[in-house]
């Protein structure tokens, strides 16, 4: 909370306002709406929506920028005090830089590739003045630090592509404080990120603009990450302010429907529960001491192994959870099992029948049996094809369904993931991305298949869509009887829909088991990273988790593949040098189907 | 990056290996015999013979192609059929006009295309940049006779300069007088390249110009004479040295329309004359030289794209 | 809204029953509408094809016939019965003009339509293949494309003759692998595409997955490309004709009616016989390119504004 609330220094104030695209027939449409708030010295407003709440556009009048296409239409942004909607560029160059500072999604797109990382921090300062060239390189040095940013003597040097993601994303709040501004302007700093990487970010920045004693806006849709770090909330829904009010006012009580909403679509981690379901289930799919990778060496072995003595069952009628950091061989494994990437060794069986590793061998049937649903419903869906042919084509395929037959089953399908009628009609552009993501799952239910994988199938979604597809997967379950293979990297949705999960970490099974086994002790120490890392929404969360011991594991740098031990070795904060390294984690066994591969013993790790 | 490049220059020789091969045999099935041609319709079967022995024409295909390939490695173009003499001697006064103009085109014509293509990248969406994009995208279509029509009448017919229409020889002349001489074919050519190198160098800063790291800078505060020089300029070079020996390749076949129309003696003149003449000795050596110039700017072109990228200059 | 009280909670009013379900996507972008200059290319374009269509029987004479047989002098100036004057043998430059569009635009588009075919269908097949196939076929193509166009035109030309046949298969083959080049490059984005991969997975044989899933998103990028292949060969016919080795006497085509008035430029009285097949050219390829160039509207460019 702000702490002068007596005589409070307004660093930024928007009053009504109003900002709009410019269309080719030169009407306006409006992108925001009257919205008005304040940001206070030493203050963070969050400013909180989906995809077109124009969140970001909101953000960045307090630089007096509208994106190309954009304009200000009515309304005032006032930045110390001076109006600065739709100031000239000279006009607002001495500003920017020193006044406010922008921090971007992805810092691998911000940075220049071409220049120097140290160049690029300290350009604001030097080239406004307010700096010498050293006193900026020492404000560097000092963020670096700040930061922990891993040897800040020399990092500055480097060139953009020569440091991992994370820790460009801090530089990026390097180069944004190394102007000293009053107020800094954060748009989606740690959404590209890992979690696990997410967590160190989060809590560096919240340091620096503690020590630095800016204001900020920080722009973002995870009202988690908002409770972590903002002071003040302001609601967003297609350009218009909907709630605004302290943090924990919003999070705690939220009064309008849309907040309500929000906060309902977030999966809180599951509280252990002792409903233990009785085994007993017909394997679906079945993968054995399966190994896979790609390209191909002369030895006939891959030349980058991706996965390593994977040995996983998908029960018939459940759904099995996938879970891991981007880079640990999630996608691979569904590939594997879709006969999109003939496995190296090991099987795939399916109703207890190996598949053919290679998909050109494998029968219609099978084909039929096994779907795939992709991550990004845009490319998933043909764009020259209506839906009905979408979703006629595996009717026909496998159904040999024609004519009415067809499109009475069309309709069927487009009820069953609650479409109306007329949609059948129309191209993918015309629908949203959730509509696309649902004919996408129409699409492999059509087959009537056994087993459908979903590749991150919400991850591109907004939380409250994403919600709504998760509620459309468990009903379909129900009334369909099909198993899910659910990949993720968002351990709580994992959680909260599936069944059993597999926790793999560099191509290997580093935890697999039901989910009140995964989320309770005995943990694999990198499981224990990914629950202490998915980010709550209460406040006060971030400086709990970044106390435990688990949470240091986050801080190494992220996923390298290991051709003999255990591959978390690394960032494992329980690692045995000398075992871990170098023998291959046993299998420990718990109770009922619980598998843990680890060295310690299964008592160390509670 | 050095490996790159390395392989880069290996396609490089196989390519022009390979062109080697589409021109030697491509002139292989020729109708007419060699021998025949040089010694004219009325030689006896016996000269005929020796003629064959002579030129290694009972040899097989594979060994007149290896013995050509040696042959022009160490500089020897072989003798012409139709005015029997050594080539070398035929493109040596030829070769020094076409380079002239040539080199001159590149020196005059690239630095200003470059520079009004930048510009207008820099003020889009103004009327210079509309005007310069309108000329730009009729003169890209517009053959390069029809170019030199115009500054034919232009110049001769209107400000009375010069004889324009045909150019003599270039002997003994200094630069000044080289380009007032050559001005004509200069004048088209570089009109011809100009259009092309101001659409693609204005594509490729325009390209740059809105990559979000610019966007970065200007929320930085950064002047638009650093934004420019610094942030776009350094990252837009590559892409330009690329598009500039794209359009120098080009020059290749635009300056075989120009030395014809204008009717100097030039390596293009010959090889259109080895044609009608079916003169193919000369039309080997020739195409060999036009095709090794095109492929040796291909390649440059390649190399340039491939230093640009900052993650190849600085490897981790 | 006023600006709330800063520390208070603001409840936006709201009615209960409005759901919060997702926005819409933007509506799909507007159909292809031609600009001034769009429309300016369509106009003559239009005016070409009708000439090259009907050329021989609006033109008021026969292609070698003499307009004035009583009085033969070369490049007579415009009068009543030749409005473009005459050329280098008397003739009369419109009646050849119109004759000749005929000729520099069938031959071109019936090259292009060979190139297009052989090009698309190759360059397509390269990418659904395996990546062997594929590496055959790109090395093969890419020594042709290391050659300058004209050189190969020459060669050709020197070894077999010019005639009209010779002249399309020619312009045909060499531009194929251009479009062999772009074929390729589009159909390996669309083949990595989930929407193929799908089909792949759904157990789709190679014949779908060509005509219904890679052609109809390929199509439109090829045609926007064929108006620029066009081009190209246009200018390639017209400068083979222009060398004097495409169009052979007693036909011709307007590079070659360049070649044979070179001499008015000189020592003419009407440069119209130059000037008219010249501008002729120049204005069918120029009207093409703005259609083109109209259609692939400039994006970008915007951030420049805000510098």
């Amino acid at each position: 909370m702000a702490k002068d609330t007596q005589t409070p220094e307004v660093i930024f104030e928007a009053e009504d306002l109003c900002i709009s695209a410019v269309r080719e027939d030169s009407t306006d449409l409006p992108i925001v709406k009257d919205v008005s708030f304040q940001v206070h010295k030493g203050e963070v407003v969050a400013l909180i929506g989906e995809s077109g709440s124009g969140k970001t556009t909101i953000s960045l009048s307090a630089l007096g920028y509208c994106k190309p296409g954009l304009t200000f239409a009515s309304g005032e942004a006032r930045l110390l005090g001076r109006n600065i909607a739709g100031l000239s560029t000279d006009e607002l160059r001495p500003s920017r830089g020193i006044n406010v500072a922008y921090l971007a999604q992805s810092a691998a797109a911000t940075f220049n590739p071409s220049i120097r990382i140290n160049e690029q921090v300290t350009e604001a300062p030097v080239l406004h003045g307010t700096k010498t060239q050293e006193e900026a390189n020492k404000k560097a040095l000092d963020l670096y630090r700040a930061l922990d940013l891993p040897d800040p003597e020399t990092i500055g040097a480097r060139y953009p592509h020569q440091v991992s993601g994370g820790q460009l994303q801090r530089l990026m709040a390097a180069m944004a404080l190394c102007g000293d501004p009053d107020l800094l302007v954060l748009d989606e700093p740690t959404t590209a990120l890992d979690v696990t990487t997410q967590i160190e970010v989060l809590k560096a920045f919240k340091k620096v603009i503690k020590d630095e004693g800016a204001a900020a806006i920080y722009v973002t849709h995870d009202l988690a990450v908002v409770a972590q770090i903002a002071d003040y909330i302001v609601v967003l829904y297609n350009g218009e302010v909907k709630e605004a009010g302290p943090t924990d006012v919003i999070i705690n009580a939220p009064q309008h429907p849309y907040t309500k909403r929000l906060m309902a679509a977030i999966n809180p981690l599951p509280e252990e529960s002792d409903a233990v379901e009785p085994h007993g289930h017909a394997a679906a799919i079945e993968v054995r001491n399966m190994d896979a990778g790609y390209g191909r060496l002369s030895n006939g072995e891959p030349a980058a192994m991706i996965l390593r003595d994977i040995n996983v069952t998908i029960p018939k009628r459940k759904t099995i959870g996938v879970i891991g950091e981007s880079g640990c061989g999630k996608s691979t494994l569904a590939r594997v099992m879709a006969g999109l990437l003939p496995q190296h060794s090991g099987e795939v069986l399916l109703d207890g029948v190996a598949l053919s590793p290679r998909l050109e061998d494998r029968r219609k049937e099978e084909l039929r049996k096994v779907q795939f649903v992709y991550q990004m419903a845009d490319t998933a869906l043909n764009p020259r094809q209506r839906i009905k042919d979408i979703l006629g084509r595996p009717l026909t395929f496998y159904h040999s369904l024609r004519g009415k037959a067809r499109t009475k089953r069309v309709l069927e399908l487009l009820e069953m993931v609650e479409l109306p009628p007329p949609f059948a009609d129309r191209y993918p552009h015309e629908l949203s991305g959730g509509q696309k993501q649902r004919v996408n799952l129409a699409r492999a239910l059509a087959a009537e298949p056994e087993v459908v994988l979903c590749d991150e199938v919400t991850s591109a979604l907004d939380t409250i869509v994403a919600a709504n597809v998760i509620d459309l997967l468990t009903r379909l379950q129900d009334e369909t009887g099909v198993s899910f293979v659910f990949i993720s990297h968002d351990l709580s949705t994992v959680a909260s829909f599936s069944d059993e999960v597999v926790v793999l970490y560099a191509g290997r099974v580093a935890e697999i088991g039901k989910v009140s086994e995964i989320l309770s002790p005995p943990f694999h120490p990198y499981t224990r990273l990914l629950i202490s890392s998915v980010p709550e929404p209460r406040i006060g969360w971030l400086e709990e988790t970044t106390e435990s011991q688990a949470q240091k594991a986050g801080l190494a740098s992220g996923v390298e593949l290991r051709k003999t031990g255990c591959p978390f070795v690394s960032r494992c904060p329980v690692a045995i040098q000398g075992t871990c390294d170098t023998i291959d984690p046993p299998k420990q066994h718990g109770t009922d189907g619980h598998r843990i591969e680890c060295h310690r013993p299964l008592d160390e790790l509670m | 990056m050095l490996s790159l490049i390395l392989k880069r220059l290996g396609i490089g020789v196989i390519t022009v290996l390979a062109v080697s091969v589409i021109i030697f045999f491509g002139t292989k099935i020729l109708p007419g015999d060699a021998a025949q041609i040089r010694l004219g319709q009325e030689a006896t079967e016996a000269n005929v013979a020796a003629m064959r022995e002579r030129l290694g024409l009972d040899k097989s295909y594979l060994q007149q192609y290896l013995t050509w390939l040696g042959n022009f490695v160490r500089g020897d173009l072989g003798v012409s059929l139709a005015s029997d003499t050594p080539i070398m001697n035929l493109i040596s006064d030829r070769y020094q006009n076409t380079l002239y103009v040539a080199v001159l085109t590149a020196a005059i014509g690239v630095p200003i295309s470059l520079t009004l293509g930048i510009l207008a990248a820099m003020f889009p969406g103004t009327l210079y940049d509309r005007i310069l994009t309108f000329v730009s995208v009729s003169l890209v279509a517009a053959p390069e006779f029809f170019t030199a029509t115009i500054l034919v009448l232009l110049m001769v017919f209107v400000l009375g300069i010069g004889n324009a229409v045909v150019v003599g020889s270039a002997d003994g002349k200094n630069i000044f007088q080289l380009i007032a001489h050559f001005a004509l074919p200069i004048t088209t050519l570089s009109f011809v390249i100009a259009s092309q190198l101001i659409r693609m160098s204005r594509a490729a800063v325009l390209n740059v110009m809105s990559s979000p790291y610019i966007e970065m800078a200007i929320l930085k505060g950064v002047p638009r004479r650093r934004i420019i020089l610094r942030h776009a300029l350094l990252n837009a070079i590559g892409p330009i040295v690329n598009v500039v020996a794209l359009n120098l390749a080009y020059l290749v076949t635009g300056v075989v329309v120009v030395e014809v129309y204008f009717g100097y003696p030039g390596l293009a003149t010959l090889i259109v004359q080895a044609v009608q003449t079916r003169d193919f000795v000369l039309i080997q050596g020739l195409g060999m030289i036009f095709c090794m110039t095109y492929v040796l700017l291909m390649l440059i072109a390649d190399i340039a794209a491939i230093t640009s990228n900052p993650r190849l200059r600085h490897p981790k | 809204m006023s600006i709330p009280d800063h520390h208070t909670h603001y409840v936006a009013p709201f009615d209960a029953d409005v759901s919060f379900d997702e926005l819409p996507d933007a509506p799909p972008s507007q159909a292809y509408r031609p600009s001034i200059t769009g429309w300016i290319g369509i106009v003559i374009t239009s005016f070409w094809l009708i000439i090259a269509i009907l050329g021989p029987w609006l033109a008021p004479y026969g292609e070698n016939d003499l307009p004035f047989p009583d009085d033969y002098s070369e490049f007579q100036e415009p009068k009543e019965g030749a409005f473009l004057g005459t050329d280098v043998e008397d003739r009369d430059v419109a009646s050849r003009v119109m004759y000749g569009a005929g000729r520099t635009i069938g031959i071109a588009v019936a090259a292009t339509c060979l190139a297009y075919f052989i090009g698309v269908v190759l360059g397509i097949g390269a990418a659904v293949s395996g990546p062997r196939v594929d590496m055959v076929l790109s090395r093969i193509n890419d020594a042709f494309l290391s050659l300058p166009t004209i050189m190969l035109g020459l060669v050709v030309v020197a070894a077999v003759g010019s005639s009209i046949t010779v002249l399309i298969l020619t312009a045909g083959f060499i531009y194929a692998s251009v479009v062999y080049r772009l074929a390729r490059a589009i159909g390996m984005e669309i083949m990595v595409m989930d929407y193929v991969e799908a089909a792949r997975v759904r157990g789709e044989g190679r014949w779908w997955i060509i005509t219904r899933e890679i052609w109809p998103n390929a199509r439109m990028p090829l045609i926007t490309d064929f108006g620029l292949r066009l081009i190209y060969v246009i200018l390639f016919i017209s400068s083979l004709s222009f060398l004097g080795l495409g169009i052979q006497p007693p036909q011709s085509d307007w590079g070659s009616m360049v070649r044979e008035n070179l001499g008015a430029l000189q020592y003419g009285t009407s440069q119209l016989s130059v000037i008219a097949p010249a501008l002729a050219i120049a204005t069918l390829t120029v009207s093409i390119n703005l259609i083109v160039d109209d259609i692939s509207a400039h994006g970008g460019g915007k951030l420049s504004k805000r510098m």
